[in-house]
């Protein structure tokens, strides 16, 4: 890739060696923990930074989770796990409506499989109530099996959350990205953080494309913030990757279950789960093994054959024959066991939200209202006077009406042609998802954003089409187009380049 | 709302097919709807030759194939518009469609002829494990970008699958500078066209590994290599036998899938087997006046059947504007031992042409066994065959006379017999 992206006017500057960035807060990571910080402190009278190492945002652990709202009867009363997962929780249905985020508040269960287990979903129960959960309740088989008629004869009694939901994870990080965007906050990507050293009132952050100094750092680098925490806090953090595993079917499948279907708790996790994604497919996952590299995404033989086994425990018809894909994520786990959030004990103005796993992407957008009121008071900075500028309206062909359609086409010819077929996914909206603040520069960029290539045929028939419109719309060779990196290109020459 | 007499979904072998076919049986209000800026569909991409043997006598490119019934479409002056996705098709036939100059448009059809092709399935239908890097591709994209957009895919190759468009694009790849490694199979046969296997792999000594599957993808940014094991009886992988296979890229042919969202929608029964529509003999789904022809039917190795199919349908959609009556009573068509499924699925004695041609395919390979056909418990045809394989479509006719003469008929089996 060519193209440097998401950097606001002082670019030049910060690619010349030693010349230093001054900025007010600087936020490393662009997960949804990162935009969702940076979101919440777009609000405020701060000159804020966000730094990220790949490509775009949602890179990592964002993008491969199970998009679940959880209600948050999971955590120990007490926990920081536990009081983001219901702020978070009870904030989601508006503010994705608010923001254009896909939400739907399905409602969860968690099964139990054996008599001698239903005490532990009245546990499970009593254990919500007490961390404020509204609604739980237990069900009888007959209950359940009425609710979700496609469930395992096996099971013996289910734990039921109306208010559990299930959220589009790249749109709950694009978007938080996008509104913090516009309203100021830079974005520098490609930005490896190197070194973080205490200066006088402040940080000063080394990166591979330059050095940055600012009163406030915000550590939101998911599997690895221990070790930025343990660049400047001897307060040690320790997070081991937890890695999930996923299958992602088929729409043509996606209403096999109507709510997320948990089964009881492990020592691991939530166990797998089966749901309907906020876009209308089906989920089954993850795993839960820990590895030692953190860079390690890669699904296993073993570990899909885990989550579709049990996958199957808690509905038998679980249909192998309509996967799209597989991956894996890696979850954020830290030795502690709990978030950890707020400013380090001995490290001023160096703020962590680390070891975010599950209920992480539930937290997140709580966890950025909550650390953007602790960091604007330590800084002594205000809200802004005017209001916060919207993201630019997502428009999506496919769920509009009739007359919706025919009028966008009017408007705009490019709704008039499809690029993706299986998503329904229009020119004019992958020129969007190029063009929107922060807009993508790669196919999965556009995936992500627009849905072109993410249906059952996983961009094989839309990939050279998205291609062609990112080159021309870019100036791009489409040599140089690549699936999320400089080093992921798709071509690799011209034909008989290499006769 | 405009009408129309027959709209013809896809502009492909199939649709073209069928537009010509109504046309020279009468029709003169037809609407062909197509996705793409041209006509001609897959073909244009399939630049090798072998096509039109059945139907021209003479090995045409699919450029060449295609062209010949565009002329004629041309000549014709049967009303196409290009660059045009049919959106919704209902049950009562109305379909919907957009494009960049008309905007969304309905079309109120009294016949409608289904021929949207397919689509190659993707990576995840398999559930290989490992890395997701660039360089995975299925082979029908990477014979898009090779033959219509000029660029190349990778350098060093592994393709997974010897379905027909993986061993294309093997020589074709090799041709254009890449060094393919190998060709894996899962299956202990290959899904090609035997005359595939032996220009495409055999001339270039490229191997062909049967009961082999890729057990795993390595490269984190760029593919670096796949994991190689033979496979047991059962398809799963043996331990000890993998094996490191160098590449840059991964190439899927691993199936192909009749693309039937449409289909879907407007409510017709699929077959699950086919993942196509359900059609008696004049290829009518299970919805009056909607009919289906060519891959989007059931996929086929050959063009020259999907246009002799298509022209069938073509006929039987004029029939049926027609008003003509295909009598109440039909007869099942049922798969016995060794076939996977037939089209068509039943046939009405009384509507039946002088011939009906039943395509299917059988489920494993077969050999020195035979063909049979029962009517009702009445063996009447026992064909020995050499071989039979899944990787090739076979057909039974049947004459009309078989069914006209017994009245009672309820059912016709096609089966393979040992002997």
């Amino acid at each position: 890739m060519k193209i440097p992206r998401g950097i606001a006017a002082d670019t030049a500057d910060l690619v010349r060696p030693k010349e230093i960035a001054m900025h007010d807060i600087i936020i490393i990571g662009a997960g949804v923990i990162g935009a969702s910080v940076a979101r919440a402190l777009s609000a405020y009278e701060a000159k804020t930074i966000v730094l990220e190492k790949n490509h775009d945002v949602c890179e990592e652990t964002s993008k491969a989770n199970s998009g679940i709202v959880h209600a948050g009867y999971d955590a120990h009363p007490g926990t920081n796990k536990a009081k983001y997962n219901l702020r978070g929780s009870r904030m989601m249905a508006a503010f994705c409506h608010e923001h254009q985020i896909p939400y739907r508040n399905n409602g969860s269960l968690v099964l139990a499989f054996a008599e001698e287990d239903l005490p532990k979903l009245e546990a499970l129960r009593a254990q919500g109530t007490q961390n404020g959960v509204a609604g739980l309740r237990i069900l009888t088989a007959e209950e359940a099996k009425r609710l979700e008629p496609n469930l395992n004869s096996e099971v013996r009694g289910a734990l039921l959350a109306p208010t559990g939901g299930i959220v589009d994870p790249f749109e709950l990080t694009i978007a938080q990205a996008e509104i913090a965007a516009v309203n100021g906050v830079e974005f520098s990507f490609d930005t490896l953080v190197s070194g973080i050293h205490p200066i006088p009132d402040g940080y000063r952050v080394s990166t591979d494309r330059g050095v940055y100094e600012a009163k406030i750092v915000v550590n939101c680098a998911g599997v690895r913030a221990d070790e930025l925490n343990n660049m400047v806090s001897s307060r040690k953090l320790s997070i081991t990757p937890r890695k999930g595993e996923y299958c992602l079917f088929d729409k043509q499948v996606g209403t096999l279950v109507d709510h997320t279907i948990f089964q009881l708790p492990t020592q691991f996790g939530k166990g797998v789960l089966v749901t309907p994604t906020a876009e209308g497919n089906l989920l089954i996952g993850p795993t839960a093994f820990d590895i030692d590299d953190k860079n390690d995404v890669s699904t296993t033989a073993e570990g899909l054959a885990e989550v579709v086994k049990k996958a199957k425990q808690s509905v038998v018809s679980v249909p192998t024959g309509f996967v799209i894909t597989a991956f894996a994520g890696l979850r954020a786990t830290e030795k502690g066991g709990d978030f950890v959030i707020g400013e380090a004990p001995d490290a001023k103005g160096f703020y962590n939200a680390a070891g975010i796993e599950s209920p992480g992407l539930t937290s997140a957008p709580a966890i950025g209202d909550d650390l953007a009121v602790q960091i604007t008071e330590a800084l002594h900075v205000s809200l802004k006077s005017a209001p916060l500028c919207k993201r630019p309206p997502v428009v999506r062909f496919e769920s509009m009406s009739f007359d919706d359609k025919a009028a966008a086409i009017r408007r705009d010819p490019a709704f008039g042609k499809i690029v993706c077929r299986c998503e329904l996914v229009t020119a004019a909206e992958i020129l969007d998802a190029i063009r929107r603040p922060l807009g993508a520069t790669t196919i999965d960029g556009i995936k992500r954003r627009s849905r072109a290539g993410s249906g059952r045929c996983q961009g094989g028939f839309c990939s050279p089409r998205v291609m062609h419109l990112l080159a021309t719309e870019c100036g791009l060779d489409p040599r140089d187009i690549a699936k999320y990196d400089q080093h992921s290109t798709l071509l690799v020459g011209f034909d008989k380049d290499d006769l | 709302m405009i009408s129309k007499s027959l709209v013809i979904i896809g502009g492909g072998p199939a649709g073209l097919a069928a537009a010509i076919a109504a046309y020279d049986a009468g029709e003169r209000d037809i609407l062909v709807l197509e996705r793409d800026c041209v006509l001609g569909g897959i073909l244009n991409q399939c630049i090798h030759n072998g096509f039109g043997l059945h139907t021209f006598k003479e090995e045409l490119t699919g450029p060449e194939y295609s062209a010949r019934y565009v002329r004629k479409v041309e000549e014709r002056k049967i009303e196409a518009k290009l660059d045009t996705m049919v959106i919704d098709l209902s049950n009562d036939r109305i379909v919907t469609a957009i494009n960049e100059t008309d905007g969304l448009f309905r079309i109120a059809a009294k016949a409608v002829i289904l021929a949207m092709g397919c689509r190659e399935r993707p990576r995840g239908a398999l559930n290989i494990p490992g890395a997701r890097p660039a360089g995975i591709f299925s082979a029908g994209t990477a014979q898009r970008f090779v033959n219509i957009e000029g660029y190349m895919p990778g350098r060093e190759i592994v393709i997974l699958g010897s379905g027909d468009i993986g061993l294309i694009m093997a020589r074709r790849l090799t041709l254009e500078g890449a060094k393919v490694r190998m060709v894996c199979e899962i299956m202990p046969y290959s899904g090609g066209l035997k005359r595939n296997i032996v220009q495409c792999l055999d001339d270039y000594d490229i191997p062909l590994r049967l009961s082999h599957t890729v057990t795993k993808i390595h490269g984190k940014d760029r593919v670096e290599g796949v994991s190689v094991a033979a496979v047991d009886d059962n398809r799963m992988p043996i331990a000890g036998t993998e094996e490191f296979v160098s590449c840059d890229t991964l190439l899927l042919s691993v199936g192909l899938i009749p693309e039937n969202e449409l289909t879907r929608k407007a409510g017709v029964a699929i077959n699950p087997k086919t993942q196509g529509a359900i059609v008696d003999e004049s290829l009518e789904t299970t919805i009056p006046g909607i009919f289906a022809a060519g891959n989007v039917l059931h996929v086929h190795d050959l063009v020259d059947h999907v246009s002799t199919e298509a022209e069938l349908a073509g006929k039987n959609a004029v029939r049926f504007i027609r008003g003509l009556d295909k009598g109440s009573s039909a007869v099942a068509i049922e798969t016995g031992f060794g076939v996977r499924y037939t089209v068509p699925s039943r046939v009405h004695p009384a509507a039946a042409t002088a011939i009906t041609t039943i395509r299917f395919r059988t489920d494993n390979v077969y050999r020195d066994s035979y063909l049979s056909v029962l009517l009702d418990d009445e063996r009447v045809q026992h064909l020995k065959k050499r071989i039979l394989t899944p990787g090739e479509m076979e057909e039974v006719l049947i004459p009309a006379k078989w069914l006209l003469t017994r009245p009672g008929l309820k059912k016709i089996t096609i089966l393979v017999e040992k002997e």
